[in-house]
């Protein structure tokens, strides 16, 4: 034998024997998760890039397509929305006013839709070689958050042009609502995508959930509107029980200067709060869901 | 090569279901009767296996008998219905070449993808690159987009990634056969390499002599059991036999659903016995340059007409080294029934040392098979201890 045999020999005996695959306990297996992702965050780095890379490739207009998109919708709100149906009239600065919604919403619906398909997306490498599989949901998020950014760049600038940039502590709702953004849409992602291996049908099913919370949100309607017709009833607690609810109006305190003196949530801070906790122990369960029925997917994909 | 155990398979099962219904509806409809709708299906058996490191190992069996799911659980792709798998070191699994290139790319970016994806860092890929690029031999259209590249290149470019990075542990499922004949011998190169840095390699391949040649040791698989462990020429005889078998089987069925119709004579050897030239009988050993009568039994219940009975001889990896029959020989024999017996003899067979079989045939004139045994006897050769292979020469040496 070689040196480097006889050494690489040497060094395997004094590795311990481990487990092939995903490290099988609902508890104690998270730690070993987060490393082994931890480990591969590379990895999830180039996923990420060649997702974008490839979405537009080929195309003339490259990345400005993830703009066009949110500025279509915003023309159509602005135009059918606020000027036909006369909500500008109540709302100062409409155009700022939806903008802000629609950039907090397109980074949730997006992480949801991309991330609940990725599994099966990426069927051809995970039948092939082991990953942990958490990059492919977790990837999905870096491109949403991509687009993310450049859309909240447009937000910033036009609340430069309109000459009401968002200053001092205004701020403070920004690191709450995007982490819950992101904490409540990558546990929804990590379960959907783990669970649309088995069924097919949940592709459809979070279309039709995302329309029903699009609707709900107050994003191209104002809160007042809602406030004014449950005047703080029960109806009115359930309706702000939803946090895509409490992520809009954070983004609004934030960025939608003019709206100042409109109706909020009350302890709107407090609820977001409340609503990370709940989805950082949501994100908890569902990953450990996710790893209990990853062992299956080579199989069923 | 006794060494550290780097994959250890206790008692392993691996069992699919195969579910007839997919939606939603389908489940609801039928929850309850659901077992109606599912069939097992055990891929592998109660395996134990114990692989040590710097060895490698063939895994072969005939298609479906479970090869690439056992690769697949060593590598933690597939989760064992039973058992575990243990590993030590640092694994790379080669299922399928190009998994994860995405057409889209160029083949510079899936280089940097795939190398990540089998687990090297970016530096590392940096260090690598080159080399890498070297090796497939596409320098030129490194910059391309991998969709237009053929599918040789595709290949090549896959495999230049997978053999730069640095596992302890390499698993390859029917990859080697890749690219003309320059590359292959490349590849092949590289996996020696790899075993002399004292690498683990498991291999599922078809290529029968790639076993002979490149294992340490062979793994037969059937339906999912290993029926044989051990030097590789001692598990290729296993399932050569087992190939014969089933082949066997389809002549046999083939034949029954003929006779009615052709009317195919039936006959079959009943008994072959070997004799060495010094008399030695059963298993005999010869000296180099001795001669071998080989002594055959038929029993024919249809009359034989215009036929001919084949003697050859092959090493124990199934390569035929001669053979003749008694057309070749220039003798016709006459319509036969019932048990007859003939004799062939082999003079001054100038085999080197090892081992050898004898197989026999039986034609018919329009060259359809009645019977063969593959198999039918053994003998063995002692050398002189001069020379190595299946041919013996004189061989003389001088300083000029």
């Amino acid at each position: 034998m070689t040196d480097i045999a006889t050494e690489r020999a040497g060094r395997l005996a004094a590795e311990p024997l481990r487990e092939a695959g995903p490290r099988p306990g609902f508890v104690s297996g998270t730690l070993a998760s987060l490393r082994d992702i931890a480990a591969h965050r590379e990895l999830m780095g180039f996923l990420v890039r060649r997702e974008l890379k490839s979405r537009y490739k080929d195309s003339a207009l490259g990345f400005v397509w993830s703009l066009i998109r949110p500025l279509a919708m915003l023309v159509i709100y602005y135009v059918a929305l606020g000027k036909f149906l006369g909500a500008a009239r109540s709302i100062p600065d409409f155009a700022i006013f939806i903008y802000t919604g629609l950039t907090a919403w397109g980074l949730f619906s997006e992480i949801l839709t991309v991330g609940t398909a990725s599994i099966v997306a990426n069927s051809g490498l995970i039948k092939k070689v082991y990953l942990p599989r958490e990059v492919f949901p977790l990837s999905a998020i870096g491109s949403a958050v991509f687009t993310f950014v450049i859309q909240l760049g447009v937000l910033v600038a036009a609340t430069v042009a309109v000459g009401r940039f968002p200053t001092g502590t205004r701020w403070f709702y920004f690191p709450v609502s995007l982490v819950l953004i992101l904490v409540l849409a990558t546990a929804l992602a990590l379960l959907l995508s783990a669970v649309n291996v088995y069924l097919r049908d949940v592709g459809y099913l979070v279309e039709v959930a995302l329309m029903i919370l699009f609707w709900t949100s107050p994003i191209v309607y104002s809160y007042a509107l809602v406030h004014q017709q449950l005047k703080g009833g029960t109806l009115e607690q359930l309706y702000l029980a939803n946090p895509i609810t409490l992520v809009v109006c954070g983004f609004q305190q934030i960025f939608w200067v003019a709206g100042d003196g409109q109706p909020m949530p009350d302890h709107l801070g407090e609820r977001l709060g409340i609503a990370l906790a709940v989805s950082v122990v949501l994100l908890w369960v569902c990953h450990r869901t996710f790893a209990r029925l990853q062992a299956n997917f080579a199989q069923e994909l | 090569m006794d060494g550290t155990p780097v994959i250890r398979i206790e008692n392993v099962s691996k069992r699919f279901v195969i579910r007839k219904e997919k939606s939603l509806k389908e489940r609801v409809v039928n929850f309850g009767r659901s077992n109606l709708h599912k069939d097992d299906f055990w891929a592998l058996r109660n395996v134990d296996l114990e692989i040590c490191s710097g060895s490698t190992v063939g895994l072969i069996g005939p298609n479906g008998s479970g090869k690439s799911t056992l690769l697949k659980l060593i590598g933690g792709i597939l989760q064992p219905t039973s058992g575990s798998v243990h590993l030590r070191g640092r694994l790379a699994a080669l299922l399928e070449l190009g998994a994860g290139f995405h057409p889209d790319l160029t083949g510079r970016e899936n280089v940097y993808l795939n190398a990540s994806i089998l687990g090297l860092t970016k530096k590392q890929t940096d260090r690598h690159f080159d080399a890498m690029v070297d090796f497939s031999g596409i320098e030129p259209f490194i910059d391309t987009q991998v969709k237009f590249y053929s599918s040789g290149m595709y290949v090549r470019l896959a495999f230049a990634v997978a053999v730069h990075v640095d596992p302890d542990i390499l698993l390859v499922d029917e990859v080697l056969a890749v690219g003309d004949e320059q590359f292959q011998r490349k590849c092949l190169e590289r996996i020696r390499g790899f075993q002399h840095e004292g690498r683990t390699i498991v291999l599922v391949t078809h290529g029968l002599d790639q076993v002979a040649e490149f294992c340490d040791s062979a793994i037969v698989l059937e339906h999912g059991v290993v029926t044989a462990n051990g030097k590789p020429r001692e598990a290729l005889k296993v399932l050569r036999a087992d190939f014969e078998a089933t082949r066997q089987e389809e002549v046999d069925r083939a034949k029954s659903a003929e006779d009615e119709a052709t009317k195919r004579p039936l006959a079959r050897f009943t008994g072959i016995a070997l004799r060495s030239d010094s008399g030695a009988t059963g298993h005999p050993s010869l000296k180099t340059g001795e001669g071998l009568t080989v002594a055959v039994e038929i029993e024919a219940t249809t009359p034989l007409e215009d036929w001919e009975i084949g003697v050859g001889i092959t090493t124990p990896l199934g390569t035929a080294l001669y053979g003749t029959n008694t057309r070749l020989l220039g003798v016709r024999l006459d319509r036969h029934v019932g048990t007859g017996r003939f004799e062939f003899h082999l003079g001054q067979l100038a085999l080197g040392e090892g081992d050898y079989s004898v197989h026999t045939s039986l034609t018919g004139a329009d060259g359809t098979e009645i019977d063969t045994v593959p198999q039918a006897a053994e003998f063995s050769v002692e050398g002189d201890g001069r020379s190595q292979g299946a041919l013996a020469a004189e061989a003389q040496f001088a300083i000029l």
